[in-house]
C-alpha cells in the first residue's frame, strides 16, 4: 500500500557518479600523477599525494547475463570493498588500493573465464552491435564473430607483444552503432541485393515521401501499382546501404544468400601522432559462415600478424599503411584488389593518387 | 527445427574457447527465464539460416517519454512466443561507468522480476542496456528503476545519453572535469533528452584528452575533447630514466612527433611548445616525465556520424579552446545556438553535420554567431566558385582598383 502512494517520479536523470567512487578515488580526483603498467591488464595509478590505485581490467563478452554481473558484484565486493566500473571497449575494470590483493583477483577471474588484459600494446575487447541477438536489420551476426576472433586473437589480449595498441570493431550494418569507421581493423555486416519491396503492405506501414527521401542516390521513385501508392526501386542505383529499410519495414534487404561482412583497415580516433583517420576497405566480401566464420577469423589474423610484423613500434595500422603505400598492403596481405576498393560516391576522386610518388 | 527441442548445436560450437562466451551467458539465464531459453532457440535459427528474425521497432515506451525503450518483436512469435514482444530499455548510466556492488546488485534483481535477465553492459551510446522484456512490463520496471535513482537514457531524434571518459576521477591526462561536464549536461538536457523534437538524433561525448578514449571525434554530434595551451610539463630526471631503461627516445618519442617540436641530445628533452600540437604522443610515452600543461580546457568539435545517411563525417573545429567550468554558460548558449538553428531547418533525419554540409559551414557560423577562424579548416578553399557576398555597386564613393 505504501508502494502505490509513491508519486511516478520522471526526469532524474542518472545516479550521481560520486555515489560510486571509492574513496581513494574522490580523495585524489583531479590530483592523478602518472600511471604505469604493472603488468598485462593492471595499471597503477599514482596520485600527488603518493595514493595509489590499482586497476585489474578483465575482457566481457559485453553481453551479460544477471548471474554473471552479481559475480563481478561478490569480487568486487571480496576485493576492493565493492567498487568497480566498465570501460568503454566494454572490458569490465576493479578497483583495488590493495597490491597484494591483484593475483588472487586474476585468479579468480580466470576461473570465471574472464582474461585479464587489453591494456597498453594490445587488442582491447571488440566494440560490437546486436547483431541477430536483438537487431532487425542486422546483415550478420555480431557476438558470434566477435567470440570467434576473440578466441582465436586472445594472446594479444592477455599479452602486450603487439607494436601498438590495435583497435577492433564490428557493427552488424552500414548503421554503425559504434565507431567501427574509425577502427584499425572493422568489420562490418553488408547488404548485397536491393531491398525487395513489399508492395501490398508499403502504403499502409510507411509514409511514401520519406521513403523516397531516405535514398542517398535518389534510387527510390514514387509510383503506383495496382492503383495502390507504392515505390519504384532504380536497382543498378543500389549501392545497399539500407536505408530505406531503416524507414520503411517495408523494403528488407536481409538475404541469406548474399549477406555477409566486409572488412576495413587503417581507422583510428586518437590524435596521437597522426590526425583522426577513418577505415579503409581492405576485403569487399566475406560470406556468413556461422557459426565460427572461419573465413572472418583467417583474414583478421592475417592483417594482425603482418601489421605486427612490420609495423615500427608505437606505428597503428593506419600509419604504417600509409608509410608503405596501399599497393604494399595489398600485395604483403596477400589481398586482391578489386572494383570494389575504388571509392564512387561523393568527392570520390579525393581519393585517387594524385601524385607519381609511388614504390616500384 | 531449434524451437520446442531445446537444442542449439550452432551455439553450442560459441561456448568453446577462451574468450567469455555470450552464449554461455544466454544459457544460464535461460535455465529459468523463459525470455532467455526462446531468445537462444531464434538466435539457432538465424544461425541455421542465416538471417535475422527481428522485426521493426514500433512505438512503445513509458508514460510521458518518447525515448529510451526500443521496440522489438519476433518475426516467429508462434515457434517463440516469450520474444514475441521483447523491447529494449536504454538506462542512463552514471558518467564514467563507475558502480558499487549494491547498485549493480539492484539493477540485477529489478531485471530478474522483469525482463529477459539479459543486459548489455554496455551498449554503443553508453547506456546500460536491458535486452528484452514485454510492453506491460515497462512502466512496472520503470517506476522500480526511478526509485532506485535510476532514469531512463535516450533514444531516437532526442539529445542521445550524453557519455564519457572516466577523466579526472582515475586519468592524469584529463584536461578537465568529464564527469561533472557530462553529469550537468545530463541534467540540464532531461527534457531533450526524454522527448525527441530534434530533425535526428544530437551525441555529446566528453574526452579528457586528445586521446579520445571515446570516440567522440567519430561519433559524437558534438565531440568535447580536452587539451591545454600553456607548456607540457616535464620531469628531465624522468625523460633520462626512461633512456637508461632503454627508451629509444630519438627514434620513439622525438621522431614521431608531428610537429617536430622535440629535440634530444641524449641528455636534455626540449620542447617547443609553441609549435606543439597537443597530439599527446610523447605523453602517452612518457608518462611519468611528461604531462599536459596546466592552463587546461577543451576544444569544441562539431558533426560526426556514421554513414547513414549521406556518408561517414568526422567532427570538425568549432572552438579551438574553451575552458569548461560551472555553470558552464558559454557552452550552453552555444549549443542551444546550434540546436536552435539546427531543430529549425535541418531536414527530417539530417544530423548536424550533413546540415552543416548542405547549408555551408560559413553559413552555419553566421546563423549561430561564431567568427569563421583558420582553426576550423585543413585549409582554405582550393575551387574559385565563391558566393561573393560583397561587392560595389556604380555610385558607391570608392571606386574599384580596375576603374581608376
Amino acid at each position: 500500500m505504501a508502494e502505490e502512494k509513491k508519486k511516478r517520479v520522471t526526469d532524474i536523470g542518472p545516479p550521481h557518479y560520486e555515489k560510486f567512487l571509492p574513496p581513494v578515488i574522490k580523495e585524489n580526483y583531479g590530483k592523478w600523477k602518472y600511471h604505469e603498467i604493472l603488468k598485462p591488464g593492471v595499471l597503477v595509478h599514482v596520485s600527488e599525494t603518493g595514493a595509489k590505485l590499482y586497476s585489474v581490467r578483465a575482457g566481457s563478452p559485453r553481453l551479460l547475463g544477471i548471474e554473471k554481473i552479481r559475480l563481478y558484484a561478490d569480487l568486487a565486493d571480496k576485493y576492493c570493498d565493492g567498487y568497480l566500473r566498465f570501460t568503454s571497449r566494454n572490458n569490465v575494470e576493479f578497483l583495488l588500493t590493495d597490491e597484494s590483493k591483484i593475483d588472487p583477483l586474476i585468479k579468480d577471474l580466470q576461473k570465471l573465464g574472464h582474461p585479464v588484459g587489453g591494456v597498453g600494446n594490445s587488442i582491447s575487447n571488440i566494440v560490437h552491435t546486436q547483431g541477430w541477438v536483438h537487431c532487425h536489420s542486422a546483415a550478420t551476426d555480431a557476438s558470434g564473430i566477435v567470440k570467434s576472433v576473440m578466441d582465436d586473437l586472445v594472446e594479444y589480449f592477455t599479452d602486450m607483444k603487439l607494436p601498438a595498441k590495435l583497435r577492433v570493431a564490428l557493427a552488424c550494418c552500414l548503421n554503425m552503432c559504434g565507431a567501427v569507421h574509425c577502427s584499425d581493423i572493422a568489420i562490418l555486416g553488408i547488404h548485397r541485393r536491393p531491398p525487395k519491396t513489399n508492395f501490398s503492405k508499403l502504403n499502409s506501414m510507411c509514409e511514401i515521401p520519406m521513403v523516397v527521401s531516405s535514398c542517398p542516390t535518389a534510387a527510390i521513385k514514387p509510383t503506383t501499382i495496382d492503383g495502390k501508392p507504392s515505390v519504384e526501386v532504380i536497382e543498378e542505383r543500389c549501392m545497399f546501404c539500407a536505408n530505406c529499410y531503416t524507414v520503411c519495414p517495408a523494403m528488407p534487404l536481409n538475404d541469406p544468400l548474399n549477406d555477409g561482412v566486409s572488412i576495413w583497415v587503417g581507422g583510428k580516433v586518437s590524435n596521437a601522432r597522426s590526425e583522426p583517420m577513418f577505415s579503409k576497405l581492405a576485403i569487399p566480401f566475406i560470406p556468413n559462415n556461422p557459426p565460427r566464420w572461419p573465413e572472418v577469423v583467417e583474414a583478421v589474423r592475417n592483417l594482425v600478424e603482418i601489421w605486427a610484423a612490420n609495423a615500427h613500434p608505437y606505428e597503428r595500422m593506419g600509419e604504417w599503411v600509409n608509410r608503405i603505400g596501399w599497393p604494399r598492403f595489398f600485395e604483403m596481405t596477400g589481398i586482391e584488389f578489386q572494383k570494389e576498393h575504388i571509392d564512387d560516391f561523393k568527392h570520390a576522386g579525393l581519393t585517387y593518387k594524385r601524385s607519381a610518388q609511388l614504390t616500384h | 527445427m531449434a524451437n520446442g527441442n531445446g537444442k542449439t548445436p550452432k551455439l553450442d560450437e560459441l561456448e568453446k574457447g577462451a574468450w567469455p562466451s555470450f552464449v554461455k551467458e544466454i544459457k544460464t539465464e535461460a535455465k529459468k527465464n523463459p525470455m532467455a531459453k526462446d531468445l537462444l532457440g531464434q538466435l539457432e535459427r538465424s544461425y541455421e539460416e542465416k538471417i535475422g528474425h527481428w522485426k521493426h521497432g514500433g512505438i512503445v515506451g513509458v508514460m510521458g517519454y518518447g525515448g529510451g525503450v526500443i521496440g522489438r518483436y519476433s518475426d516467429l512469435p508462434e515457434d517463440f512466443p516469450n520474444v514475441s514482444h521483447f523491447h529494449t530499455l536504454r538506462i542512463n548510466q552514471p558518467a564514467g561507468w563507475f558502480y558499487t556492488s549494491d547498485a549493480l546488485r539492484k539493477l540485477c534483481d529489478i531485471w530478474e522480476k522483469h525482463g529477459s535477465g539479459l543486459t548489455n553492459m554496455h551498449g554503443s551510446t553508453g547506456d546500460i542496456i536491458f535486452l528484452g522484456t514485454t510492453t506491460e512490463e515497462l512502466e512496472p520496471v520503470f517506476k522500480e528503476l526511478t526509485e532506485a535513482g535510476f532514469d531512463l537514457g535516450g533514444s531516437g531524434s532526442d539529445v542521445r545519453t550524453p557519455s564519457c571518459c572516466c577523466g579526472e576521477a582515475r586519468c592524469e591526462w584529463a584536461c578537465y572535469d568529464t564527469m561533472k561536464l557530462t553529469y550537468f549536461l545530463t541534467m540540464h538536457y532531461q527534457d531533450e533528452l526524454h522527448r525527441p523534437a530534434f530533425p535526428y538524433k544530437w551525441k555529446f561525448k566528453m574526452a579528457g584528452c586528445p586521446n579520445d578514449c571515446v570516440a567522440s571525434v567519430a561519433r559524437a554530434d558534438m565531440s568535447i575533447i580536452g587539451t591545454w595551451r600553456d607548456s607540457i610539463r616535464m620531469d628531465n630526471k624522468a625523460v633520462t630514466e626512461y633512456a637508461k631503461s632503454g627508451m629509444n627516445i630519438e627514434r620513439d618519442v622525438v621522431g614521431n612527433c608531428p610537429a617536430k617540436c622535440m629535440e634530444w641530445d641524449g641528455e636534455e628533452l626540449k620542447i617547443d611548445n609553441k609549435a606543439c600540437r597537443k597530439c599527446m604522443h610523447c605523453i602517452n610515452v612518457m608518462p611519468k616525465a611528461l604531462r599536459p600543461g596546466k592552463d587546461k580546457g577543451a576544444t569544441v568539435l562539431l558533426g560526426s556520424k556514421a554513414p547513414i545517411v549521406e556518408g561517414a563525417l568526422l567532427s570538425s573545429v568549432l572552438i579551438p579552446f574553451i575552458k569548461l567550468e560551472e555553470p558552464y554558460t558559454e557552452l550552453i548558449e552555444l549549443v542551444d545556438a546550434i540546436h536552435d538553428i539546427w531543430a529549425e531547418e535541418g531536414k527530417n533525419r539530417e544530423r548536424v553535420g550533413e546540415f552543416i554540409q548542405r547549408v555551408g559551414l560559413g553559413n552555419f557560423l553566421e546563423a549561430i554567431g561564431v567568427e569563421p577562424i583558420p582553426q576550423m579548416v585543413a585549409h582554405p578553399r582550393e575551387n574559385p566558385y565563391v558566393f561573393y557576398e560583397e561587392y560595389f555597386e556604380e555610385d558607391d564613393e570608392e571606386e574599384s582598383e580596375e576603374e581608376s
